[in-house]
């Protein structure tokens, strides 16, 4: 019965939303309030039916209920309950539910904090998220209904893929479905701009915040997936240009590019059909990731599903989403004044050429991943392109772009002199010279050159922002005048320092533990004992050791720095009792500057030798400890005043004031 | 100077950095992309001596062997006509097992033998790597049987560090 309720109130779902998607819109042309207004209560109706069916699914894998298929292929009544919760989401049909659950949230959150919006503008943007709950709802209801009832029903669940079984994987999932439905949002309000022929700085401040929330979550649920891949697959990697890795990086560069662009638009009435065109990319890359790992046209790590009914679904979706809007874009955009003037060096030249070194990286990482498929279909032969490509790409372009980012954050809107950044910035860039020179030597760098480069950017970037800082402190009173900047009205400021700082603290991560990585192979005996960058690793044999659903066999390790023993580490290799998936479980000693890592292989003999694994991973936290400081930057600046109440910050601000007379 | 002189300069500056990434790009591309091929195929020697392929097919039942340093494998990879020796020296991926399929990466050696420096393995006992279930000769009923339902696959990388 309840499953039944969840495909109902899906199916209200869908209704409400194409009611959504046409009179608002229709109302907003011809200027009928009453249609208008629909948008909001139709939106809340939608997210309510929308969590309905969510509940409904929950429910029925809290239940047990096998009757419904979806649950019967995923679950299993010995799962411990939060992986039954977890496992909702963890395939096909169960995440597309999640998606358009969050596509209605989203939908329901820009109703609530819409108040000082003009009403056609809220009546456009939620229509056209009722166009992309449409389409949505559609796939789902006519491909991959996670109701549909199983006869005869079996007894048993065959599990979640064990894979899945484990926390990293029950909350990667939600974050980055937040930040590519929260996309839509910047699509929307793109779109919504676009119909009504007006890019203006109003517009810019509006979807500002939006975009930012989106890429929080994005940011946070990349580096919460790399983090899962790193412990869970058991072979200590944190990124692997990964098809899947890659859809979700693209939107990310993408999304990046774009809250800076709209830094211009907001500011400065410049980059306006640049940011549109971002905002439209960002979106359509988010849907092309879906397609990508829905349709199963590549072969990658995370591939739940291969149906060609469902691929084709998407792609004819993500065309008429991305022709549609670049008609549109191609129609509006040219009438869009230009605006905002500004010279050579400029704080806008700077995040022009952010905005480009982003897209041209996209544009490398959507060439390679899309490669195998085009040499495919041109009969080349079938070919996987190599990671090491994907990192000399990144290699080319991404320093150029850290180099900027020094620079750029301390440099006027529309004209600089750059005698005068010379003069702010020679201390921090002679010192930067000073310390890669150090990082130069072989003590330090290994003999890798690109190790002294790696750390020398990032003391560029942290040294540059801390001058930044320093001369915007500099004139305050005392400490209450500091403590009173940080914590009164300039959060944005703060915001952007943090996340930039987070920047360098990747690259430290980055650079070190690609080059000094210890990774060995080893055969071991019961007794015996190993040495890897220092440490020494005394394996005491392995003994069996049961979970709910798994046998497993426990490796029994003791770490010690010189004679000290620092950790015992148990390692496991488990196999699920429904269909006997063998599972890798490492063990990890975390540090802030080194994790250990041990994960077991197999058996050897039956004497008890293993062939297992140990790693040194040098400073990898720092690569998710970067993406967190990235995150956090994000909510700092979204508790700016200026997004708090919008009515004060449009008295202060004459570009916005302008742009904003109310219907 | 004036706007447009401006705006020729940026669009020209445009112009040249994409052009020398794509160059850069498909330079690259070419010594970085590996060419999948079936055991008939590289024993019909259509696969490159000196460069790096991808070798796929099904593991033959029976064949995995461990080497007396307890490190290296071998085993022997099947379309279901010709068979090519593998040896690999790691650790498989969890869900490598015999008679399912499987794409390593590496370079053939002067003996014959496939040294892998790179072991993909299926995800669940239903899925068969696209390339390999297209490889794989019609008799092979087992084959038949294994076709993707739920993908993915799995990796054993050692000498990856990234």
């Amino acid at each position: 019965m309840i499953p039944e309720i969840g495909h109902f109130a899906l199916i209200l779902t869908l209704a409400l939303a194409v009611v959504q998607a046409i009179f608002p819109l229709v109302g907003s042309y011809t200027g009928s309030r009453a249609w208008m207004e629909m948008a909001r209560p139709l939106a809340w109706g939608q997210f309510t039916f929308a969590l309905i069916a969510f509940a409904a699914l929950t429910q029925a894998f809290l239940t047990d209920d096998f009757s419904v298929a979806y649950v019967a292929q995923n679950s299993n009544s010995l799962m411990p309950q939060i992986y039954k919760v977890s496992a909702v989401w963890g395939a096909h049909e169960g995440s597309l539910l999640l998606w358009a659950m969050m596509l209605a949230g989203w939908g329901a959150a820009v109703a609530r904090f819409s108040r000082n919006l003009p009403l056609a503008m809220v009546a456009r943007v939620l229509s056209v998220q009722g166009m992309i709950t449409i389409g949505f709802l559609l796939f789902m209801l006519l491909t991959s209904n996670p109701f549909d009832r199983l006869f005869p029903m079996p007894v048993e669940g065959r599990d979640l893929n064990p894979l899945l079984q484990d926390f990293g994987l029950a909350v990667h999932p939600p974050m980055l479905y937040m930040g590519y439905v929260g996309l839509s949002v910047a699509f929307a309000f793109a779109i919504a701009a676009l119909m009504g022929g007006r890019l203006d700085a109003a517009w810019a401040r509006w979807s500002r915040p939006w975009t930012t929330v989106a890429w929080v979550f994005l940011t946070l649920g990349i580096a919460l997936g790399s983090w899962w891949a790193y412990y869970e697959l058991g072979w200590g990697g944190w990124w692997f240009w990964d098809p899947v890795e890659n859809a979700s990086l693209m939107p990310w560069l993408v999304a990046t590019a774009l809250i800076h662009s709209l830094a211009v638009t907001e500011k400065r009435g410049a980059f306006k059909s640049w940011t549109v065109l971002l905002a439209i990319s960002a979106f359509s890359l988010s849907l092309l990731g879906t397609f990508l790992v829905r349709s199963g046209v590549l072969t990658s790590v995370h591939a739940f599903a291969t149906d060609p009914t469902r691929g084709t679904f998407i792609l004819i979706f993500l065309c008429i989403v991305i022709g549609g809007s670049l008609v549109l874009y191609a129609w509006r955009a040219p009438s869009v004044s230009s605006g905002g003037n500004f010279d050579l060096v400029s704080r806008e030249s700077f995040l022009l050429a952010n905005n480009l070194l982003l897209t041209l990286f996209t544009a490398l990482v959507l060439f390679g991943t899309l490669a195998p498929l085009i040499y495919e279909a041109m009969d080349w032969g079938k070919i996987s392109v190599g990671f090491p490509w994907f990192n000399k790409m990144f290699l080319a372009v991404m320093p150029i772009l850290a180099l900027f980012l020094g620079v750029g954050h301390l440099t006027r809107w529309k004209h600089d002199e750059p005698a005068r950044l010379v003069r702010q910035l020679w201390i921090a860039a002679v010192l930067t010279l000073g310390l890669t020179g150090l990082a130069f030597l072989p003590a330090v760098s290994g003999g890798y050159w690109l190790v002294p480069l790696g750390l020398g950017l990032a003391a560029w970037i942290t040294l540059s922002h801390l001058t930044g800082l320093y001369d915007r402190l500099r004139h305050k009173r005392g400490l209450s005048g500091v403590l009173a900047d940080i914590t009164s009205n300039s959060r944005s400021y703060y915001g952007m320092l943090l996340a930039h700082l987070g920047v360098a603290v990747f690259i430290v991560g980055v650079t070190l533990v690609s080059h000094f990585g210890v990774e060995k192979d080893v055969r071991m005996s019961p007794g015996s004992s190993q040495e890897v960058a220092g440490f020494r690793f005394q394996f005491d044999g392995a003994t069996p050791a049961n979970g709910p659903n798994y046998k497993a066999w426990r490796g029994h390790f003791r770490v010690f720095q010189g004679d000290r023993q620092i950790a015992t580490l148990e390692p496991e290799k488990r196999s699920y009792l429904s269909g006997g998936m063998p599972m890798t479980e490492a063990a990890i000693l975390p540090g802030l500057n080194r994790d250990l890592y041990v994960s077991l292989g197999e058996p050897v003999d039956n004497k008890g030798d293993w062939a297992l694994r140990l790693y040194y991973k040098p400073y990898v936290r720092w690569i998710w400890l970067g993406s967190i400081f990235m995150g956090l930057g994000g909510i700092l600046t979204l508790s700016d005043r200026r997004y708090r109440s919008a009515r004060r910050a449009e008295g202060l601000d004459p570009v916005g004031a302008a742009g904003t007379a109310r219907i | 100077m004036k706007s447009r002189q401006k705006r020729l300069m940026f669009v020209s500056l445009g112009l040249v950095g994409v052009a020398a990434a794509a160059a850069l790009a498909l330079s690259a591309l070419r010594s970085n992309i590996a060419y999948f091929f079936s055991p008939s195929q590289v024993m019909a020697k259509e696969a490159p001596a000196d460069h790096v392929f991808r070798l796929g097919g099904l593991v033959e039942t029976g064949t995995l062997q461990r080497q007396s340093d307890g490190l290296t494998l071998t085993f022997v990879v099947t379309d279901n006509a010709e068979k090519v020796k593998v040896s690999y020296t790691g650790i498989l991926p969890d869900l490598f097992s015999e008679g399912s399929g499987v794409v390593t990466k590496g370079k053939l050696g002067g003996d014959g033998v496939f040294y892998a420096e790179d072991v993909l393995a299926k995800h669940d006992e239903e899925y068969m790597p696209p390339e390999v279930a297209a490889t794989l000769k019609p008799h092979a009923d087992a084959a038949a049987a294994l076709n993707a339902a739920q993908a993915g696959s799995q990796r054993a990388a050692p000498g990856v560090t990234q």
